[in-house]
């Protein structure tokens, strides 16, 4: 089991077996690289753990135990949670500002713990087999285990084609559940628990506060000095540590915010594109003479991403509807090719201070639905979207038609995603009979309105909006394929200081007009970057990190699986998706020609699962389709 | 004349947006929207069907879901330019 996840941990591997309990251990070393091996024991050799990721404030946490008298054998986190467990047992975790997913066994009440950090930074699987628990940091691991084999969910499969993630804690794998993010697992000897340690929550609505323009200013300071803070603890380690470059707003404060801390040693790393509506080097350019730091980046063509698209999918080990994973492939390639285990990236802040274009839409969408009748007001959504082509030559009607879904239903908890969700569930479309049958009349948005939390109808439309992103995409999609699986795969750490929870609860308490202002996302937060960053970047529209799709395996130098793996003969084979539709989808996507949203999102996600299938599933699995909905 | 007009808009809808035969799949006034199957590049492909393919020309004045947004308003829309044409 250890060895399929060796590349999240190359420098050291450890096991330990007890008479109930074994566990193991693959070591990326980054704390206390001379004493911190895993599995750790404390000193009386009865509680041990297995721990992936970091715990940034274990300097504090250290000093504490200390002061009440703990002693410690070593200088590493991993020591702070065994001790903080013996003497607060599963509510430690409570204390914990960090990314983590660990076991720990302790012996004397044969009780297992499994843990996972408050935003899923870091992934936590389990399944049960014969009586027996068995976990792991990627399921890869698990299929491992005797007698465990991998075969689709088809309901995972539809939420995949709906939401772009399956719902936590269902995974792709039938039978192989995740640990939420936010949860224990309590193992004892006569029962399992799962429950939530910490929730993420918005004020009612009314109670958000008052916007109030004098205190504006003092709320930025706020954020600045948290984020300051946030760096800063994210910034230990016993090894250097870099920074990602977007270009973007976000990336630049982490960049910035870092800079500050370690003038003298900061190695920042960017991704370019041959595409012009893609690249964003000019802006990454421009931050990296504004920052003075060393600069690495790594030229992602059209051919790299088919080339590399297999080994993204089997590191995300998820059906994907977008081609986004395989350049930060590439870009973890760079990091760890120039010496580097850790990075800090602006990831989270989108969710956190609302700069995602969907909050401005569903606003938008909230205002043409005050005045039906407008024609001026639909006009708007060509603001929103400056960087797509196909939408500015619309009309103010098909403007208000494509944004419409669900105006008669402004009270739907989902109202704000109902327009992204309709078009992804589109790529349904190429499903086979087969799998319709195994799935029958499941609903999606349904469980997905059913699973949400009880005051989510008393928040502001923008916080239910922002939830739907933070507890579900984020941690789903974003955290996962765009960020712990592709860096991992090339033993790279990212550290993501907007998601430090605090930053995520002071971001949560602030009043919406604060966030979005008119149609300005962000708005607090580029207050507080303003002390930090040049104008150019704090003033700059938001261009979301977007890579070409099916464009990439339409080229001469497509790599030749792509044509095994959208053959009849595969298709068929998988029994996932009808291979006529399939074939002309591919034949319209290699034309070139009006390849829209859904038609980009159908042919990625095909793919994707036809490759998923084969790294994990092989031949044979078509049988096990209609009997697998149980 | 309308036959030939609706089963040549039906094909390429099935061809370009519905990728499969299945008349039970969307019915003529069935929202193309609605069902998922057009989004704003589908919209840029469908005038540019009709514009090559039929051979009409559009005002943009006329590119709104009223005209484009079912199979049985394209046909009527396609039906109603032609007789425009013809008087």
């Amino acid at each position: 089991m250890v060895g399929a996840i060796a590349h999240r941990g190359p420098d050291d591997q450890g096991v330990f077996v007890g008479d109930d309990i074994g566990l193991g251990h693959a070591r990326l070393s980054i704390i206390d690289l001379a004493s911190g091996q895993q599995p750790m024991a404390n000193a009386g050799k009865d509680v041990w753990i297995s721990f992936n990721g970091e715990i940034f404030n274990y300097v504090e946490l250290r000093d504490d135990l200390i002061a009440r008298g703990r002693h410690f054998a070593t200088q590493s986190d991993t020591e702070v949670i065994l001790q903080l467990y013996e003497e607060m047992g599963p509510d430690c975790v409570t204390l914990l500002n960090g990314d983590f997913a660990f076991a720990l066994w302790d012996a004397r009440r044969r009780r297992l713990m499994l843990a996972r950090d408050r935003m899923g930074v870091r992934p936590l699987f389990h399944t049960r087999r014969n009586g027996a628990l068995y976990f792991a940091s990627e399921v890869k691991a698990l299929l491992e285990v005797p007698g465990v084999s991998a075969a689709l969910d088809p309901i995972a499969l539809d939420q995949i084609f709906t939401f772009w993630f399956p719902l936590a804690p269902r995974t792709p794998f039938k039978d192989i559940e995740e640990l939420k993010p936010a949860h224990v697992l309590i193992a004892d000897p006569d029962r399992v628990v799962v429950r939530p340690y910490w929730s993420l929550d918005y004020p009612r609505l009314g109670e958000e506060g008052a916007h109030d323009p004098r205190a504006e200013g003092a709320l930025a300071e706020e954020i600045e000095h948290l984020l300051l803070d946030a760096t800063r603890i994210r910034l230990r380690a016993d090894v250097p540590v870099g920074a990602y470059l977007s270009g973007g707003l976000d990336s630049s404060i982490i960049a910035a915010a870092a800079k500050r801390i370690v003038p003298d040693r900061l190695r920042t790393f960017s991704l370019t594109f041959e595409s012009p509506e893609f690249d964003e080097s000019e802006h990454q350019q421009q931050m990296v003479r504004a920052l003075g730091t060393a600069h690495d980046s790594v030229a992602c063509t059209a051919g790299d991403i088919a080339r590399l698209f297999p080994q993204a999918i089997r590191h995300a080990e998820t059906p994907i509807l977008r081609t986004a994973p395989a350049p930060l492939l590439a870009l973890s390639g760079l990091v760890h090719r120039d010496g580097f285990k850790v990075v800090l990236t602006g990831e989270g802040a989108d969710e956190v201070f609302a700069g995602y274009d969907i909050f401005k839409e569903a606003k938008l969408r909230r205002f043409c639905a005050r005045q039906p009748h407008s024609h001026r007001r639909p006009l708007l959504f060509r603001r929103l979207y400056p960087y797509l082509p196909g939408l500015q030559s619309q009309s103010p009607k098909y403007l208000e038609a494509f944004f419409a879904a669900g105006l008669g239903a402004l009270d739907d908890p989902l109202f704000s995603h109902l327009p992204r969700f309709r078009t992804t569930a589109g790529a349904k479309a190429f499903f086979s009979g087969d799998l319709r049958s195994a799935l029958g009349g499941y609903d999606a948005l349904a469980e997905l309105r059913d699973s949400l939390p009880a005051d989510f109808a008393r928040w502001h439309p923008l916080s239910q909006a922002q939830y739907l992103e933070t507890a579900h995409l984020l941690p789903g999609y974003i955290l996962s394929s765009q960020g712990d699986r592709v860096a991992m795969a090339h033993a790279v750490e990212g550290r993501f200081p907007f998601l430090d929870h605090r930053v995520v609860e002071l971001g949560a308490r602030i009043p919406p007009q604060l966030k979005i202002s008119g149609l300005r996302e962000k708005h607090i937060l580029r207050k507080s970057a303003e002390r930090l960053l040049p104008d150019g970047i704090v003033n700059r529209v938001k261009q979301p990190y977007r890579a070409p799709d099916s464009q990439s395996f339409a080229g001469p130098d497509c790599p030749d699986y792509v044509a095994r793996r959208l053959a009849t003969a595969d298709l068929a084979a998988a029994g996932y998706f009808d291979p006529r539709p399939v074939e002309r989808l591919v034949t319209k996507c290699r034309n070139g020609k009006f390849i829209g949203f859904r038609d980009n999102m159908a042919f990625v996600g095909i793919l994707s699962t036809q490759l998923w299938h084969r790294a994990f599933v092989g031949a044979g699995a078509a049988a096990t389709i209609a009997s697998a909905v149980a | 004349m309308r036959a030939d007009t609706e089963r040549k808009v039906r094909k390429f809808i099935e061809d370009n947006f519905l990728f499969r035969e299945d008349r039970a799949a969307i019915s003529d006034t069935e929202s193309l929207i609605d069902a998922g199957l057009i989004d704003s590049t589908g919209v840029l492909e469908l005038v540019a069907f009709l514009e090559g393919e039929l051979g009409l020309r559009m005002a943009d004045a006329e590119i709104v879901p009223e005209n484009l947004d079912s199979i049985r308003a394209i046909v009527g829309f396609v039906e109603g330019k032609r007789a425009e044409v013809a008087a």
